[in-house]
């Protein structure tokens, strides 16, 4: 199954200029807030008007601004899930799942119950949505969904109005109920730590714009763009001023690296995980930023320490627990040193 | 004390049916206008929106007087729409009960699509795309998905509605007049028995229209507490 995605939407101050194709059957898509990641999937689902463009799944087009297609939401058999799940208040959970089923009433009825039973909703039927749990209300979305038999499951942001831990709990049980799933699910999220969970193939937006598509461990863990370093949770990003094959200068952060492996010729910026710092005490060595501590914070299981760069530049070192004994012995470090075979090398 | 129970024994009972009835049939009216009305106009583009809401919400901005001045000036017999309809279809609205529902729907009518329109801009944008998505045609959505969820909102709107129905007297005394037994209603009763003196009859009257307008005002508070049981006091 292959999916067509073309958007252009103008707003007043917005632009979305959409362009993908993929033919994964989890697609993730990551941005910031109000990048046009909700816009693309209500436009896909047709329930958001398109100035122009092409959306189609394999052979079915569903909107082609060229030839005058665009069909009604109700034809296109996508589902989507809304960050409120946008239960009908008023309805059951079992009238809820019957919402959209077409049948006679005794294959609604059977179907519905079906559902029930699957997403565990057994003794629940009659309840209404205020009377759910966060989870029970997903899990209903989610079945009405399902009973629809849609081709295509679009989730907007399912998980960003839940605490940490329930949010965590209800991934691994939506990653359970979409196993058996044949269709192309999307997932929309800021959220790095549940798209690289859910997706297989990545996409990256920022600013109505997608900026990067490749497949998801791969972008990753080799980032090629600086968005794309600080979307997927980079927090040392730098421009650098290039010597030569084996020696480049960072300017922000007052060092000069000598790597081993030749540097891409086009790289204009590195980038560097906050986690792979290495602490030095005494004596520079290469590839060592000096460690001037600008401010500190202490969560339960990391230390966080911003350290100044230059031109009001903050480099971020974090640190594990199981490091904090031998900091405690030797006190601060005097430099931290680079690991050149850790940078990222990046385009802007 | 016999005065008052003669006075009682010999009361006309009539102006309180007249008045029930106008109420109930201008509120039944008034509520599919006003939930068809309160629709189209929210759908509409921003400036027929603006053009629209302020005819529609005019008759309750206006003295009912001049409401009254142009429903005469539409349906008098003597003009030509009102003749077309008494000659050809042996309408007649000047001086009967159907002056009355008129009246008291014009005048109402905007309390119900006032209602109706902020019961349904207050809804959940996502329910109704939710249930696009899910293939429900768009009048099933209207009826099934929009009217329940604003349906608080709508049956206050549907109450204030029929009291103002109810208690109609400017507009009514000119297109249907005060014709004992057919038009009269309870708020004309009592203008024309202050007119004569009569305190006593006029008192009993009022106390009745009281006693409904108390009933209407619990029966709001029960529709709209029941949805707002959490709400935080301040």
């Amino acid at each position: 199954m292959a999916i067509t995605v073309r958007l252009k939407n103008k707003l007043d101050n917005f632009e979305l200029d959409i362009n993908f194709k993929s033919e994964s059957r989890r697609i993730g898509i990551l941005g910031a807030s109000g990048c046009g990641k909700s816009m693309t999937l209500k436009s896909i689902a047709g329930v958001q008007r398109v100035d122009a463009g092409y959306i189609a799944i394999d052979d079915t087009v569903f909107f082609d601004s060229a030839q005058k297609i665009n069909q009604k939401p109700q034809k296109r058999r996508i589902g989507y899930l809304f960050q409120n799940y946008a239960l009908f208040p008023t309805m059951t959970v079992k009238q809820n799942i019957m919402a959209g089923l077409h049948g006679s009433k005794a294959e609604n009825e059977a179907r519905a119950e079906r559902m029930i039973e699957k997403f565990q909703l057994k003794g629940l039927e009659d309840r209404v949505p205020d009377q759910l749990s966060g989870g029970q209300q997903q899990r209903t979305a989610l079945a009405r969904i399902m009973a629809y038999q849609p081709n295509v499951i679009l989730l907007d942001e399912p998980f960003s109005a839940l605490d940490s831990f329930l949010s965590d709990r209800l991934q691994q049980e939506m990653l359970e109920m979409l196993q058996g799933y044949e269709g192309t699910v999307i997932l929309v999220s800021h959220n790095r730590d549940e798209i690289y969970r859910f997706s297989q193939e990545l996409l990256i937006m920022e600013d109505g714009k997608i900026i990067t598509q490749g497949d998801t461990k791969a972008v990753f863990h080799s980032p090629k763009t600086k968005a794309a370093a600080r979307l997927t949770g980079c927090k040392n990003i730098a421009d650098i001023a290039y010597v030569d094959e084996h020696h480049f200068r960072i300017p922000q952060w007052g060092c000069t690296i000598e790597t081993e492996r030749e540097l891409p010729r086009n790289t204009q910026a590195v980038g560097y995980r906050a986690h792979e710092f290495v602490p030095v005490w005494g004596e520079r060595q290469k590839n060592c930023i000096l460690f001037e501590l600008s401010s500190m914070a202490e969560l339960p299981f990391e230390r966080k320490y911003f350290i100044r760069g230059k031109d009001d530049t903050e480099i971020c070192w974090f640190v594990q627990k199981d490091q904090w004994k031998i900091l405690d012995q030797k006190g601060r470090p005097d430099y931290i040193q680079i690991r050149p075979e850790e940078l990222l090398c990046l385009k802007r | 004390m016999d005065d008052w129970m003669e006075l009682f024994q010999s009361l006309d009972w009539s102006p309180l049916w007249i008045s029930l009835k106008t109420g109930i049939v201008a509120t039944i009216f008034s509520f599919f206008l006003g939930i068809f009305a309160a629709r189209k106009v929210l759908k509409a583009g921003k400036k027929t929106r603006a053009v629209l809401d302020g005819i529609l919400t005019l008759p309750m901005v206006l003295p009912p007087t001049v409401a009254g001045f142009f429903l005469l000036l539409i349906f008098s017999t003597r003009r030509p729409f009102g003749a077309l309809l008494y000659d050809n279809f042996d309408i007649k609205v000047v001086q009967t009960w159907l002056g009355c529902i008129l009246a008291a729907t014009v005048i109402s009518f905007p309390l119900m699509y006032r209602n109706a329109r902020a019961a349904f801009e207050q809804l959940d944008v996502n329910l109704v795309y939710a249930a696009r998505t899910l293939g429900m045609s768009e009048t099933k959505i209207f009826w099934k998905v929009i009217v329940p969820t604003a349906g608080p909102g709508i049956a206050s709107g549907t109450i204030l509605t029929f009291a103002r129905a109810l208690g109609e007297y400017g507009a009514t005394s000119m297109l249907a007049g005060n014709i004992p037994g057919k038009t009269g209603t309870i708020s004309q009763k009592i203008a024309m028995v202050i007119q004569d003196g009569n305190y006593a009859l006029a008192g009993i009257w009022v106390l009745v229209i009281m006693l409904i307008a108390f009933g209407i005002i619990a029966v709001m508070n029960l529709v709209a507490g029941s949805r707002s049981k959490d709400t935080k006091r301040w």
